[in-house]
């Protein structure tokens, strides 16, 4: 702040105490004794008179009181312009100070788990239940409470992974996030309702649900072409792609045929949030451990 | 002094009054206006772009302020749960700066890439259907609802006066930037960016 802001701040601050305090005393009567008096002001409104009496005492001196806790606090503390106080108090040092109490208290629990191999991890019930409480502060809201997730949020307690679900994976998901992108009709933008409809089927008959065999069948040939770079000749997808298996009964985006239709109509684009800014090495640690858990009984 | 004096010269009274109530304005508010820590932007600040400014005018509209503030205190137990607290570079651009007072919701100062925007049009859509306890209103209307892209380049022109760093150039190609969106897309926009300039870790 530049002295002329700080000098401005500090006058009217100062100015308005004293002014107060000067206003108390120069309008202070001169009785100054707690004894009452029978002397009126002087004046009658319909009969109605006022005893000219001072203020009780304690009554003035918590007045005074008040600019003297004014004065005291503004020496001590950050008030006027750009005077630090003599206490040095900032709420940038005191939330410092805060989270580094919290640090010294919370750090050593999480850190007591943050070398645990995961599948240990996820065996031990004191870790699973703090990464119960983490999972409910910071995942539930997407995947829910349970891990099951929702259209468009992955269950967690399946087996089924786009990415992969050993530890590894999971640690790697956590900490950087996903972004999962299926173009529009895939690798073959200029594909046609038919052969729409022929992929759907084809899609579908890798769990025997094909609604139209010949479909199906004509659909082998655009598959080949749109969805065979990710999602594999067999259907069964690619994890370093985070292209989903085709052939299980886990469906990110619902699995009938008019779900299925708008998957390949418009594409799928879905982001996993990455935590690795938000929460601290180990909490994350233990936060895999905990969703590994869940699909490792 | 005499107080008689006071109390039977209305005018003077009021003087001294104006005099009193104005002395916490000058020292505590008038300063802000002109000193470098509330006025200069953060590193790395934006302006909002044409969408994401419509879809703050969205947000207004559908009172989203009145339930979630955009301000989070140097308290731990805030910082634990929102980010890193809020500094008066982040809201140089914001006119009106929508801090609110009450928290109905949680604080949305960070909210920007926290959730996928798949997850902001689903809840926006229905709340419930992600999480359950919520008692958000859902705003169904926002997916059907074009942009009015006819206002767009006057807003920008006004915060252009006020001192937000638009160019001209931004100013023309705004109408045609919003035309035809959904106002879910610009809300979702505009919360997306929210809060996204500072981040660190817990």
């Amino acid at each position: 702040m530049s002295t002329f802001w700080s000098i401005w701040i500090s006058v009217i601050v100062l100015g308005t105490i004293f002014g107060c305090w000067w206003l108390l005393f120069a309008t202070r009567k001169s009785q100054t004794t707690d004894t009452e008096t029978e002397k009126t002001m002087g004046h009658s409104f319909d009969g109605i008179e006022e005893y000219d009496n001072p203020l009780p005492k304690w009554w003035f001196y918590l007045f005074v009181a008040t600019c003297i806790f004014g004065l005291v606090y503004l020496a001590l503390y950050p008030g006027l312009g750009n005077w630090q106080g003599l206490l040095g108090w900032t709420q940038e040092k005191q939330w410092e100070q805060e989270v580094q109490q919290a640090e010294a208290r919370y750090g050593e629990i999480y850190a007591q788990y943050g070398s645990t191999p995961i599948p240990e991890l996820s065996q031990n019930g004191d870790a699973m239940e703090m990464g119960q409480r983490l999972f409910a502060n910071n995942c539930s809201v997407c995947h829910g409470s349970a891990g099951r997730g929702s259209v468009g949020f992955p269950n967690l307690t399946d087996d089924a992974w786009l990415y992969g679900g050993d530890p590894d994976t999971i640690l790697e998901t956590l900490h950087n996030g996903r972004q999962g992108n299926m173009p529009a009709k895939g690798t073959m933008p200029n594909m046609t309702a038919d052969q729409v409809d022929q992929v759907v089927n084809y899609v579908l008959s890798f769990s025997n649900r094909a609604q139209d065999e010949q479909a199906a069948e004509a659909g082998a040939e655009v598959y080949a072409q749109a969805c065979v770079a990710c999602h594999g000749a067999d259907g069964t997808g690619n994890q370093a792609l985070g292209a989903p298996n085709l052939t299980d009964d886990s469906w990110l985006y619902g699995s009938t045929y008019e779900w299925i239709e708008e998957t390949v109509l418009y594409g799928r684009q879905n982001v996993m949030p990455a935590q690795g800014d938000r929460l601290s090495d180990d909490q994350i640690h233990i936060l895999a451990g905990y969703v590994y858990s869940l699909s490792n009984d | 002094m005499k107080h008689e004096i006071v109390e039977k010269n209305l005018g003077l009274m009021s003087v001294l009054i104006l005099l009193v109530i104005s002395g916490g304005f000058l020292a505590e508010i008038v300063p802000l206006f002109f000193i470098e820590e509330t006025n200069e932007p953060v590193a790395g600040l934006e302006p909002l772009d044409p969408l994401e400014l419509e879809g703050r005018d969205i947000y207004i509209r559908e009172g989203c302020h009145v339930c979630h503030t955009q301000m989070i205190r140097p308290f731990r137990a805030e910082t634990e749960r929102y980010g890193h607290y809020s500094v008066a570079g982040e809201f140089v651009y914001d006119r009106p700066f929508l801090w609110g007072s009450k928290r109905t919701g949680p604080d949305l100062a960070r909210v920007g890439g926290r959730y996928s925007d798949s997850w902001q049009r689903m809840h926006l859509y229905d709340p419930r259907s992600v999480v359950p306890e919520s008692n958000m209103p859902a705003f169904p209307w926002l997916f059907e609802d074009r942009v009015d892209h006819t206002k767009t380049a006057g807003k920008l022109e006004t915060l252009q006066t006020l001192g937000v760093p638009y160019t001209d150039e931004q100013i023309e190609g705004a109408a045609e930037e919003v035309r035809g969106e959904f106002e879910i897309d610009a809300l979702v926009a505009y919360l997306q960016q929210l809060g996204t300039v500072i981040s660190d870790k817990r």
